[in-house]
């Protein structure tokens, strides 16, 4: 039922344009030195990319709930994986170690 | 005399004419309308057929093991063969027996019948996933023939990795190759569950084995690709020197042990829910009465198998593992139990002025319920930082997990076999063989594995082939228990192939339980059901004033 | 719907109004496809996932050596594939469009651009392949990382940080060719299928009332993209700043 929707050939464009905007922008973000903040504006970049594909390009705008459900559950088991994991590191003190090339 | 419902039966005849009527087992006769078969019920004896198979490998490893650990000294073979041996029997029964066992059997011939579809959403699919599951197999046998791992079925680096000499690469590639099968199975239920049950039959209407099967897929799905990805970077470090898990480049063995059991643990809730879900199933129709608490039992299988996940770095308490994060995943461990005591409870809440009665599925079923739950609760002693410090890699773990896994799922498995054999085959087993096997299984269990948990606790360590001295009268014990848990697995082998040709034809509803899949003909025809079913109300509606006729009636049945 | 009597079994798809036998309604079947094929997503979210675990950690633990590697990586090709990538989404969008506004050749044009797209970027992944094995950047026995057009302060900077850096970007290496090769497979397997999808099309097999392979298949195809998405910025972005 939600598939009935034909998403028009502009709106496609439109999504392209932008995927190559925020191309552009990724790699010219890296070029200057913001330290920490450039890992938040990649993933920033990536992460509204990837937005745009997901809802325009994979339908999830016209999609059922269970649908958005299962996508939306999958990246965030990544997250969980990745939070969690990186918990244990990040709580390592491994900075109170020698130094040996860490 | 049939005593099944006339809901949706058609003119149903003596339970010798009921036999010949046309059922999926006589629809078509040669291999290849088995080996080609698109049929859930076929693919499921398929199934039956691999991972008994599977499950005899498993345990000749397993003799093996009790033999040479019969003495102190090492003499029955050397240290190296001893590690393959117990790795071996881990890949086999972790992978090719517990996890598919119950889903792939039991799952997959009543699935469909139980939301009253025709089918599972992608019966190629599931062709596909037996084929898929024996190619796995096959990987992994070939490694056998030729010696094995030797790195435990944990595959830890960097041994695994760098250092063993053995044909890991084939049994990860084995293994790897197994995870499809199983997510091709659990995909395939899923959407089943969502978008294929009867008209009627809402969520809170489905069996609590549907709930389980449900719960079971969700982490199968979301856990699986993780250590398939761990093992193919194993591989990947063996084969092309990608050293992702190399300390010698700066590499983390721990992030191996991590990833490993990101998947590993959710791995033993994929073996304990389906279980579960069974002995729901058995507990309602052999108490005669509905289970106690359906809803809070339902959530609980989805609470275990999200919780199941945040747990998995009790595996790494003394690995190398900050402290910080051994407390929270400590604390996390004992909370996973709550909605597995919460089902214990219920069950026996079930029990409680219920109509009992001591067929041998109830038989298996009481049997878990006091076996699961010692497992754990040991379980919960583990999940204590302070405890596990000194048990870790002793067998007190090894009997730990013994006890969830043998004395709960291989318990509910069989008793599962049991009662839904009338189903499969329109034969019942025979009575006295059957009771006499489930009294062994149990005596010879609890024989093998409760002196495992003193054996730990007094430091034996496991995975070694020697052990001093002061150890051996309580491992002669396991021996013996395991030569008797073998006799009584060996038994219904015997007894379910004598039944397929001689045993008593069964009638459509030998035990008068409820639900969808008692209400067509045993065997089904190959469509299921000659009716759509309608479902109009709950499960597990027994009702007292019918109890005493039924039983009136199955007084001749075992 | 009550009672449904035995339901003759029908061909699968193949343009005509019969679901599988399995199923009540072509939408049933629609829904249920469509449900499968993200549930397989989710599966691919954390099978790359897995990657992209290990990689956080290690960035975290070695934040110089991985912006020193990543830095000798070709940061021009990387954008032009991303971008190649992305266009070679819009194509697959618009097949699908083709299929539900009825216009049969426009579909075959499409999936073509698409898999010529995606043979594109794999050809580009090939010759970044080889300057990484004419480099020895390829982890193994003939492994030898030499930090070249690094602007020499930050260098030092480095060494001073992380003495064993050019050890520690055998990690990165590693991590860069196992996740960008496995995206390669899944980018291949792509192609292939829709390579079967324009023979079907060819023949008139999708209309508006059927095309539903073409979009589980853009699905899958929509995914590979988003994993590129994440993987350009992550291995070829981190020391674009380092250069001199």
């Amino acid at each position: 039922m939600a598939e009935h929707h034909i998403t028009p050939v502009r709106t496609y464009l439109i999504i392209f344009g932008a995927l190559m905007v925020g191309t552009v922008l990724t790699v010219l973000a890296a070029e200057v030195d913001l330290g920490i903040l450039n890992n938040f504006v990649a993933m920033a970049i990536a992460v509204t990319k990837a937005m745009l594909v997901l809802v325009f390009f994979m339908h999830l705008r016209y999609s059922t709930r269970m649908t958005v459900l299962t996508a939306a559950a999958g990246f965030f088991w990544l997250a969980l994986m990745i939070g969690m994991i990186g918990m244990d590191y990040m709580s390592r003190n491994s900075h109170l170690l020698p130094v040996a090339g860490k | 005399m049939d005593i099944t419902s006339s809901r949706s039966i058609p003119d149903v005849p003596t339970r010798e004419t009921a036999f010949e009527r046309p059922n999926y087992l006589n629809a078509e006769y040669g291999w290849k309308s088995w080996l080609f078969t698109l049929d859930h019920k076929r693919i499921a004896i398929l199934y039956l057929f691999s991972v008994t198979a599977f499950f005899a490998l498993g345990g000749l490893f397993a003799g093996l093991i009790r033999l040479e650990l019969l003495t102190p000294e090492g003499d029955l073979f050397g240290p190296d063969t001893y590690n393959r041996v117990f790795t071996m029997h881990g890949i086999m029964m972790v992978f090719f027996f517990l996890i598919p066992a119950i889903p792939a059997v039991l799952g997959n011939f009543l699935i469909p019948l139980m939301v009253g579809a025709k089918d599972l959403a992608m019966p190629r699919l599931n062709l596909a996933s037996w084929y898929v599951f024996n190619i796995g197999g096959i990987f992994t046998l070939w490694s056998i023939v030729n010696g094995g791992v030797d790195t435990g079925w944990t595959f830890y680096t960097p041994f695994s990795t760098t250092y063993s000499n053995t044909y890991v690469v084939a049994t990860a590639l084995g293994i790897f190759i197994n995870g499809f099968s199983t997510i091709f199975t659990a995909l395939n239920f899923i959407v089943t569950i969502h978008r294929m049950r009867a008209p009627g039959l809402s969520w809170f209407r489905l069996p609590l084995f549907i709930w389980s099967m449900y719960a079971t897929s969700l982490v199968i799905m979301l856990g699986t690709p993780v250590i398939a990805i761990t093992i193919l970077l194993v591989a990947a470090e063996r084969l092309l020197h990608l050293g992702i898990f190399d300390p010698r480049l700066g590499g983390d063995p721990v992030l191996f042990e991590h990833m490993f059991w990101f998947y590993s643990h959710p791995a033993v809730y994929i073996m304990i829910l389906p279980a579960m879900g069974v002995i729901s199933e058995l507990v309602a129709a052999f108490s005669r009465k509905t289970i106690f608490g359906y809803r809070v039992v339902a959530f609980a299988s989805v609470a275990i198998a999200v919780l199941g996940f945040l747990v998995w770095g009790h595996h790494l308490f003394v690995a190398g593992q900050s402290a910080y994060a051994g407390t929270i995943f400590s604390v996390l461990s004992m909370l996973v139990a709550v909605p597995s005591a919460v089902k214990v409870f219920n069950w026996t809440a079930t029990l409680y002025e219920g109509s009992v009665s001591w067929q041998t599925p109830m038989l298996y079923a009481l049997g878990f319920i006091g076996l699961f739950t010692i497992g754990g609760l040991t379980g919960v002693m583990l999940a204590t930082l302070g405890i596990d410090v000194h048990v870790h890699d002793t067998y007190f773990i090894v009997a730990h997990f013994h006890y969830v896994m043998v004395g709960g799922t291989i318990m509910a498995y069989l008793g599962g076999l049991h009662y839904w054999w009338p189903k499969m085959t329109g034969r019942l087993y025979p009575t006295f063989p059957s009771k006499l096997s489930a009294l062994l299984v149990f005596v010879g269990f609890n024989l093998t594995f409760f002196p495992q948990f003193i054996l730990g606790y007094m430091g034996m360590p496991r995975r070694y082939w020697s052990y001093p001295p002061e150890f051996q009268v309580l491992n002669v014990l396991s021996t013996a228990g395991a030569t008797v848990l073998g006799v009584g697995y060996l038994l219904p082998i015997l007894y379910f192939a004598w039944s397929l040709k001689f045993g008593e034809k069964s009638g459509d509803n030998p035990w008068g339980a409820v639900g969808l899949e008692w209400d067509t003909p045993s065997p089904p025809p190959t469509e299921n059901f000659y009716v759509t079913p309608v479902v109009t109300h709950p499960p597990y509606t027994y009702n007292r004033e019918e109890v005493h006729n039924r039983l009136t009636q199955e007084a001749n049945f075992g | 719907m009550a009672s449904t009597p035995l339901v003759d079994r029908h061909e699968h798809g193949h343009g005509h109004r019969h679901p599988a036998h399995q199923f009540e309604t072509m939408e049933q079947q629609k829904e249920s496809s469509t449900l499968g094929m993200w549930l397989f997503l989710v599966t691919e979210i954390m099978f790359f996932g897995g990657l992209f675990t290990a990689y956080v950690i290690y960035r975290n633990m070695y934040p110089d050596a991985f912006a020193v590697a990543s830095s000798s990586l070709n940061v021009p090709l990387g954008a032009f594939n991303t971008a190649v990538l992305i266009g070679s989404s819009l194509t697959m969008a618009l097949a699908i469009w083709a299929a539900q506004v009825n216009r049969r050749g426009l579909i075959v044009l499409f999936l073509g651009l698409t898999m010529l797209l995606g043979l594109t970027f794999l050809g580009v992944k090939a010759i970044e392949y080889h300057d990484k094995f004419v480099e020895h950047h390829v982890p193994g026995p003939t492994f030898n990382f030499e930090p070249e057009h690094i602007k020499p302060q930050a260098l030092r900077e480095i060494e001073s940080r992380d003495p064993q850096f050019q050890k520690h970007t055998e990690i990165f290496f590693s991590l860069y060719f196992i996740m960008t090769g496995i995206h390669a497979t899944h980018m291949i397997i792509g192609i292939l299928i829709l390579g079967v999808l324009a023979v079907f099309a060819k023949r008139g097999k999708f209309d508006p009332e059927y095309f539903n392979p073409l979009e589980m298949t853009g699905l899958y195809w929509h995914f590979v993209d988003i994993v590129w998405i994440f993987l350009f910025p992550l291995l070829y972005l981190l020391g674009a700043h380092l250069h001199r």
